[in-house]
């Protein structure tokens, strides 16, 4: 538990180096290693991208054309080097409708690149999630599951349904037992992925930009060395380290939200320069060697 | 915290009968509204994000589709009481009706 501790502080400490739009950080051997983008690791190992909150359906400032802003976060996807897979936390359309989740699925088909979702809550607004989770999240019913990939246990999770009145996102104690059940014959060594839409942990308790019950979540995961916490929601880059655990949140394909504080309630930044959209919003991409994260943020334009 | 507080001095110092209440930025406006028992208040979405009307009870009483912008939802309140309600989408989103 000391050594635990310890290690806590140490990487608190070192973890946050900023290189323009993006950051890169590697973890070898538990200890986070700050990079610069153009000394990323070369392009071994095994890389997957996440796009996040593409919300097919708004059409509203700063972005009437969300389906464009979509495929070109795509286009970029593909110019970079092929990723193995994808993930999408969340938000794939503004209303749950049919043929918001059929535009998406399409033009995501269309990349060829397998892609694993997690439902945000405009993709559970109708039959509790029924028609998201028959189409994107086959392997759960509810919205939650897990796979194996190159060695790395990836744990999709739903913390956007069972809301409470002033309350944060919700995991609930059904999942909470399938999660410790999930992990709990793993080895310490395997390297983790766990991707939600809503943040697990409070970046703004005011604006419910957090998960009521992550807690309970990530004290099944702190006895692994290497757990990367992936979340969207937020339509901005966040990213915190403690101990061994690395969180960081994606920007949207969609709409950029204000940073928390900054103004009266979240919602979509509308005055925004002409030309500028584009520029805050993107893809990411995570490259794992050897059990080591190291994440990269690009926007859709400079 | 202040919103609240103005908006409870409002309704207790003269009750209003307005059955409309708007969302606007996350809020609900007004945030608490006294009616007479058999009134119907009108929720309008003035967001251009979808919010619910959700009762905050266990099991809710009254809960809305999600509303997109412009949309509206009614509800008639027959019995005296007071009603706590919330945007199931974005709960830190709270409203109150208040049944004389």
């Amino acid at each position: 538990m000391a050594d635990h501790d310890k290690l806590t502080r140490r990487t608190a400490l070192e973890c946050m180096i900023w290189a323009g739009t993006g950051v890169v950080w590697t973890m070898v051997g538990g200890i986070p290693r700050s990079q610069a983008l153009a000394a990323s690791p070369p392009g071994t190992g095994f890389s997957f991208v996440q796009i996040s909150d593409s919300h097919l359906g708004f059409s509203a400032a700063p972005n009437t054309n969300v389906t464009e802003t979509l495929q070109a976060a795509l286009d970029q996807v593909k110019a970079h080097a092929t990723p193995s897979m994808m993930i999408h936390t969340g938000d794939v359309s503004h209303l749950s409708r049919a043929a918001q989740f059929d535009t998406a699925w399409q033009m995501i088909g269309a990349t060829g690149i397998e892609t694993h979702y997690v439902p945000g809550e405009h993709d559970v607004l109708t039959d509790d999630g029924a028609g998201f989770f028959e189409r994107f999240t086959k392997g759960g019913a509810h919205g939650y599951y897990s796979f194996d990939q190159e060695g790395v246990h990836f744990v999709g999770l739903n913390n956007v349904q069972g809301l409470q009145a002033g309350g944060l996102g919700n995991l609930g104690v059904t999942q909470l037992a399938w999660l410790a059940q999930d992990l709990k014959d793993r080895p310490a060594s395997q390297p983790i992925v766990v991707f939600a839409h809503i943040p697990l942990w409070t970046v703004n308790a005011e604006w419910g930009w957090g998960t009521a019950d992550a807690e309970q979540a990530l004290a099944l995961l702190r006895r692994f060395g290497s757990v990367t916490v992936l979340n969207g929601h937020i339509h901005q880059i966040m990213q915190k380290v403690e101990g061994q655990l690395s969180f960081h949140t994606a920007r949207s394909t969609a709409f950029p939200q204000p940073a928390p504080g900054t103004t009266p309630s979240p919602g979509p930044i509308k005055d925004i320069p002409a030309g500028k959209l584009r520029s805050m919003l993107g893809i990411t991409t995570v490259r794992l060697i050897q059990g080591n994260s190291a994440l990269a943020d690009t926007t859709l334009e400079a | 915290m202040r919103h609240i507080a103005f908006a409870c001095f409002l309704a207790w110092a003269t009750p209003t009968l307005a059955e409309d209440v708007s969302i606007d930025n996350f809020v609900f406006k007004p945030v608490e509204i006294t009616i007479k028992a058999g009134s119907t208040i009108t929720w309008t979405n003035r967001d251009d994000i979808p919010h619910t009307i959700t009762d905050a009870a266990h099991p809710p009483v009254f809960h809305s589709p999600a509303l997109d912008t412009d949309d509206h939802f009614s509800a008639t309140f027959t019995t005296p009481g007071t009603y706590h309600y919330f945007c199931s989408l974005h709960p830190h989103m709270q409203g109150t009706v208040i049944v004389r």
